[in-house]
């Protein structure tokens, strides 16, 4: 059944799995929620929080490296192979391992992304050793047979051609390209028609033996499963991988500003972007910086873009601005769709509320209550499901902020003061933006 | 007046109790609000839904989108709590907060940490009653509503063709109209109409609270009874009773042609009955032929067509049980390759044909119910997930031992049960399909070159 919703579902949570770590505050004392580091004999090491309300183990996990992986001319490959893993491994064909997965009540998932192809599985906690033995099975002898491969590659290619004449879509590769020229980033991952013909089983067992490997794993567990239990199924499922993965090198880069991409076509309504410098998770300034989109545009219903453009004009449905953190690029980007015959005048409006902010930074109340959100939000927006549990906890891991990072970062936003805010706001958003227009040209502007 | 009843969770009924459980609490505040406590102490979060039991299909003729536009204006104030104050104060917490409409309730939440919760309870059963609505706040609100028909409707050829075939399918109920509302209705939406819907519907014995989180039945009843028990009982409201579908007695077609197409899409739908109307255990069994028809990797519509034959790159089917009024069974799919989407469209009329003529095996069957079964489990392992389940199951005729026992009676469907009810309900000859093609004189996409 058709729902509607007041704010569009997950607009004002981050976009990339990267993004996970923005959002993280002080975590709510509460012994339920103990992380445990489990490391086994051989040095498989994973994120464990035990649980047994619920007779379910959730495994997270991801191997650095995802479809910047991808050979030149053969783009597309890492998540090709991500739709592969389920369709037959070691002496099972596709027929034999998705029965047995069925039977064993599990749920298993691999997703190729910029920097990593992340795995995951959901199993009822009675039935996870057979579980774990088609996780491993997936994860080290995975088929790649040349009738599946075909398949998944077929429907691959019919959704790039299903979406060759939506502006949309066509919107999105163009402003890759735009930002990021020739860097990986303005890659589609899912690759071109072109680059998956050429593809062959042995390209993608190359390219899992190069992604695969100890040396470049994270895992997390949530669940019904005891740190000893774990040790032994972390060793079974990933003990046969090899030591170090072999990955190429990627440069940092940074998205391309002072540009404008017009996307033309007659359509209800117009689609708005902008790019702005943003600031690595690393930096220094990075939670001054989160603050400011925080309340620039970042948390939806107070956000002074919410307020300006939806809540007092009604110009849009949906406004917000996000921190874009990659492994080797980062942004700010601000995103929103409106009436044609408003178009400029919304943008006129989103750049002057961005000056605002880099001119005079925000207030002391702003950012107190900016703060507030953000620590009070951790357990809301990272720990509500098991699922969201693993996620968050492979993220800290990836980025190696330590198991007490969720207690410090509190500190670290606690930290930030107006200053800070006003100073980052005018190295980030004094610059030029790039700026996308999707849709019509825009009216009462040249072109 | 509290009648406190406390029942065995749902899937404890069917598979080994969990350790730790808690029971789900059920009981009503003396001015007639139900109370569903999901107790889940995995994580110190709680959420609270409140759903009412009004939406689109309850709208006045010719005001279609008002149940919507006053889901959206339940949030500009009240005469204690200023329009911004119960955002603001959702925001400080850092807690999450959404709202959504559907034909059949309209339901508002909150999640945020459970010291929270009295706070929130507090705003919530205060904006039940005291909403102050001037054109001030209408009239921008109103474009927004426009704005969002124009970003999830006019601007998406899916969406367009999906409210098409639903005012085909439907021939007299409401279930015809959008959610969202039609362009020039709602473009007269006003105050008054807004107000009028607030204060025949907006009552707490036309509401169900539901709570999942951190917290047990005694602290929600605590909570409860302080806030929305001190808003008086509302009139009585009639039985919802709607237009009602005519017997439907031909095939018909819906054609969407859009530049923006090019791989096509085929989706075919009947009249269903739905969990509140159905004889004991059609519903379920509903359930259970759009699992092994087209429910995931291991239905049949995926075996056949995407993996056996080669000829669509997705298909599937699914039931809409969940509905006050007889809703609808869907197939749908998409080609591949160089089929052609008759081809597709032929494949899956012959899968359902397959279907009504031999039934579903008895392998089938046990591996269908394990995964409806299972699917619930999994549920569980969302707060907000958990509360929607209930509510959604509750606003539309549906009891909490109705979901306790669902997974018995899910078990206990035969698979005669499976085919009578494919026999009964997918007859072609009183369908309506839905074709999405790419339109080759392009008009509008000429514009973009």
């Amino acid at each position: 059944m058709t729902m509607f919703n007041r704010l569009p579902i997950g607009a004002a949570k981050p976009l990339l799995v990267a993004l996970v770590l923005l959002g993280l505050a002080a975590m709510p004392a509460r012994a339920a929620m103990t992380i445990q580091e489990v490391r086994t004999s051989s040095g498989i090491k994973a994120w464990l929080v035990e649980d047994y309300s619920i007779p379910i183990v959730t495994v997270r996990f991801a191997f650095r490296g995802g479809s910047t992986q991808d050979p030149s001319g053969k783009e597309g490959l890492a998540n090709l192979m991500a739709g592969l893993f389920d369709e037959g491994a070691g002496d099972l064909d596709r027929e034999a391992f998705q029965e047995r997965l069925d039977d064993a009540g599990a749920e298993m998932r691999f997703d190729a992304g910029r920097d990593a192809v992340y795995g995951s599985m959901r199993v009822l906690a009675d039935q996870k050793d057979v579980a774990f033995d088609l996780l491993r099975l997936a994860i080290e002898q995975p088929r790649f047979d040349q009738g599946p491969m075909d398949r998944i590659r077929a429907q691959i290619v019919s959704g790039i051609t299903a979406e060759a004449k939506d502006p949309e879509a066509v919107a999105k590769i163009a402003w890759g390209k735009a930002l990021y020229g020739e860097h990986p980033y303005s890659r589609q991952d899912e690759g071109t028609e072109q680059t998956l013909a050429t593809a062959k089983p042995s390209d993608l067992k190359e390219l899992r033996k190069r992604l695969f490997a100890r040396g470049n794993l994270t895992i997390a567990v949530a669940g019904a499963i005891d740190a000893g239990a774990l040790k032994r199924d972390l060793d079974r499922i990933f003990g046969g991988l090899p030591a170090e993965p072999s990955l190429v090198p990627v440069a940092e880069t940074a998205p391309k500003l002072a540009q404008e991409v017009r996307i033309p076509y007659d359509l209800p309504q117009t689609g708005l972007r902008l790019a702005y410098a943003g600031v690595s998770d690393k930096d220094p300034r990075f939670f001054a910086a989160y603050l400011m989109n925080h309340i620039l545009g970042g948390e939806a219903f107070t956000s002074r873009l919410w307020n300006e453009v939806r809540e007092k004009r009604g110009l849009a449905y949906h406004i917000g601005s996000t921190l874009v953190n990659n492994d080797h690029a980062s942004a700010l980007v601000i995103g929103t769709g409106t009436r044609p015959d408003r178009a400029a005048e919304t943008l006129s409006l989103v750049r002057a509320e961005v000056r605002r902010m880099a001119e005079e930074g925000v207030s002391e109340e702003e950012l107190e209550a900016a703060k507030k959100n953000v620590i009070g939000g951790y357990a809301v927006d990272h720990l509500n499901s098991s699922s969201a549990i693993a996620n968050t906890l492979v993220a800290i891991q990836m980025e190696d902020l330590g198991i007490d990072y969720i207690e410090r970062r509190k500190q670290l936003i606690q930290a930030v003061t107006v200053e800070d805010v006003r100073s980052v706001a005018k190295q980030l958003l004094s610059a030029d933006p790039a700026v996308m227009i999707v849709g019509a040209p825009l009216e009462g502007r040249k072109g | 007046m509290v009648a406190l009843q406390t029942l065995m969770t749902f899937e404890a009924a069917a598979v080994e109790a969990p350790r730790g459980e808690s029971e789900i609490g059920n009981f009503l505040l003396s001015n007639g609000m139900e109370v569903v406590v999901i107790p889940d102490h995995r994580a110190p979060t709680v959420t609270q839904m409140v759903f009412y039991k009004a939406g689109n299909a309850d709208e006045p003729p010719g005001k279609s989108g008002i149940a919507h536009f006053l889901e959206h204006l339940m949030f500009k104030g009240t005469s204690k709590h200023p329009a911004g104050e119960f955002d603001a104060k959702v925001a400080e917490i850092g807690g999450e907060e959404n709202a959504f409409t559907s034909s059949d309730y309209t339901a508002y939440y909150q999640t945020v940490t459970p010291d929270a919760l009295g706070t929130m309870m507090e705003f919530e059963a205060d904006r039940m009653r005291h909403l102050v609505l001037t054109d001030a706040v209408i009239v921008p609100e109103r474009d927004v509503i426009l704005q969002e028909r124009r970003l999830r409707v006019e601007d998406n050829p899916e969406g367009l063709l999906e409210e098409e075939t639903q005012a085909t399918l439907y021939q007299n109920h409401p279930y015809r109209i959008p959610v969202i509302g039609w362009m020039h209705e709602m473009e007269q939406l006003n105050r008054r109409d807004a107000v009028a819907f607030y204060d025949r519907y907006y009552a707490p014995n036309n509401a169900i609270l539901v709570v999942a989180g951190d917290v047990d039945a005694g602290t929600v009843w605590w909570l409860a009874d302080k806030t929305y028990g001190a808003i008086p009982r509302g009139p009585d409201l009639p039985q919802r009773v709607r237009p009602q579908e005519p017997v439907q007695n031909t095939k018909r077609t819906v054609v969407l042609t859009d530049p923006r197409v090019t791989v096509p899409s085929f989706e075919k739908s009947w009249v269903a009955p739905c969990y509140r109307i159905t004889e004991p255990g059609e519903a379920e069994a509903l359930d259970l032929l759009a699992e092994i028809l087209g429910g995931g990797t291991r239905s049949r519509i995926n075996q056949e067509l995407v993996v056996k034959q080669g000829i669509a790159s997705w298909g599937g089917a699914y039931f809409q049980g969940r509905s006050l009024d007889p809703s609808s069974f869907t197939i749908y799919g998409s080609p591949r390759g160089e089929a052609t989407i008759e081809a597709v469209e032929d494949a899956l009329d012959a899968e359902v044909r397959k279907i009504i003529e031999t039934g579903v095996t008895d392998v089938e069957l046990e591996k269908g119910k394990n995964r409806l079964v299972r699917s619930m489990i999994f549920a569980r392992d969302s707060q907000t997930g958990m509360a929607s389940i209930y509510g959604k199951a509750l606003a539309t005729g549906s009891t909490v031992y109705d979901l306790e026992a669902w997974p018995l009676r899910v078990r206990a469907v035969t698979a005669a049960q499976v085919q009578a009810v494919a026999r009964r309900y997918l007859n072609p000859d009183r369908s309506v399909a839905g074709y999405l093609l790419p339109r080759e004189s392009a008009t509008s996409g000429d514009k973009s070159r």
